[in-house]
């Protein structure tokens, strides 16, 4: 019963002093206190809070810098692989480009037969202007077929083996192409140079050229088919003290970005050399 | 024997120069892997088989080329000379050797070039020959020269690796 009795009175003192020190706190007789104890209490908070998450940090940065480097790694890898991949569809597109483009040349030029070659080198040495191409004997490819594009003449097969050959350019200096001049309806004669420029030498004074003429073969000679376009008079040198004229000629092929040309396979070339007379 | 790896070696190298040199020209010039692959390797003290190498690469060039075969033949054994005959007298100065004799070879290869062009008929102008080729040449030529050498040294010690003579 004595026991019971202080169990009471310790309960009533201290819902007293609890009653008391809210009744103090809500009075604000204890804000110096409370502040005190606050400022106290967050200052250790923050001090402790700092500190963890700088420990957080310096455990989990790491790991987080190794999987950006492992992401960024594959992130540049895909970046690679795809560009690669414009890189092939690019080249997939522009011979897709150049084979329509010899398709439609070969449609509109119904008269000859055709096949396709891709340019595989050049020769090896700086004085000629040859070509490899991956098409040969086997092929049906035969020396002297006329080479084109679908811009206009390139050549004529020099050699030939089982799977590939060698095309003369008109640019090699060893070149001579008979052409006609279709504004002045004269033929003269086209040859190459080293450096791969195009002329027209031997020109009778009383021929008129005019720059912007446009060039075909002739078909003279035997070597090449006639009406192929060759290309367009650049310039010309006309002197009246001079016996000829000459004009340098822009051929109409890039033979420097050659990539895929035509074989005229159903021409023959005729060999006239036994009907000129030797002196 | 072990000269059969001039084969494979000097038909790589000329699929090299018909495939990637020759479309990457400076002028009209390009530089001439056959040309600084034999001399380099005829500048090997080690080497005495070079006159086959100069044949084999002449067969090859005859083969790939338009020019006749007789320039390539002339050109190369007389530049295969010329390589042993400098080895001999500078042998302590194998990048010196290798520029002159580069620097001669190419000059005497155009030259025999140019000799057979004009007397098979090919209209071509010495001094069109001299700004537009050889001067483009020698220089990417010299470009090469050293690391050109530095690998057929390398081929050298690997084909011979003691001090046998072939």
């Amino acid at each position: 019963m004595k026991d019971l009795f202080s169990r009471s009175v310790q309960a009533v003192i201290i819902f007293l002093l609890i009653a008391g020190v809210l009744a103090l706190a809500l009075g604000g007789y204890l804000n110096f206190f409370s502040t005190g104890l606050n400022t106290v209490l967050v200052s250790t908070q923050s001090w402790i809070s700092v500190r963890f998450v700088a420990i957080q940090e310096f455990i989990t940065l790491p790991r987080d810098a190794t999987t950006l480097r492992q992401e960024n790694a594959r992130l540049q890898e895909e970046v690679s692989r795809l560009q690669a991949q414009v890189v092939q569809y690019q080249r997939q597109v522009a011979e897709t480009q150049s084979l329509a483009a010899l398709v439609n040349f070969s449609r509109s030029n119904p008269e000859n037969v055709y096949t396709a070659a891709s340019v595989i080198g050049r020769d090896p040495s700086p004085f000629l202007h040859y070509i490899i191409i991956d098409k040969g004997s086997a092929d049906g490819i035969r020396r002297g077929m006329p080479v084109v594009t679908d811009q206009g003449l390139v050549g004529r097969v020099d050699a030939v083996i089982s799977n590939a050959a060698r095309v003369q350019l008109i640019t090699d200096p060893g070149s001579a192409v008979n052409v006609r001049i279709e504004e002045a309806d004269r033929d003269v004669v086209l040859v190459g140079s080293v450096s791969g420029d195009l002329s027209l030498d031997l020109v009778a004074q009383d021929v008129t050229l005019e720059a912007g003429d446009l060039l075909l073969t002739s078909g003279l000679g035997g070597s090449y088919p006639p009406d192929l376009i060759v290309g367009q008079i650049l310039n010309v040198r006309k002197r009246d003290s001079d016996i000829f004229q000459q004009a340098t000629v822009q051929s109409v092929v890039d033979f420097a970005a050659l990539k895929i040309v035509l074989i005229v396979t159903d021409f023959r070339p005729v060999n006239i050399s036994p009907l000129i007379p030797v002196p | 024997m072990k000269n059969l790896v001039a084969f494979p070696l000097l038909a790589l190298v000329f699929i090299l120069q018909s495939a990637v040199a020759s479309r990457i020209p400076l002028l009209s010039g390009a530089v001439d892997l056959p040309l600084l692959l034999l001399v380099a390797w005829a500048l090997q003290e080690r080497v005495q088989a070079a006159w086959t190498w100069a044949i084999v690469a002449a067969m090859m060039a005859s083969f790939f080329s338009a020019l006749p075969p007789v320039a390539y033949f002339v050109g190369y054994l007389s530049v295969v000379f010329l390589a042993r005959f400098i080895q001999r007298q500078v042998w302590q100065l194998p990048i010196l050797a290798m520029f002159t004799v580069s620097f001669l070879g190419t000059l005497w290869m155009h030259a025999v070039s140019f000799a057979s062009l004009s007397f098979f008929g090919s209209p071509i102008s010495p001094a069109d020959i001299l700004s537009l080729i050889t001067m483009p040449t020698l220089f990417l030529n010299f470009l090469l020269a050293i690391p050109v050498h530095s690998l057929m040294r390398d081929l050298a010690i690997w084909v011979f690796p003691s001090e046998e003579l072939v």
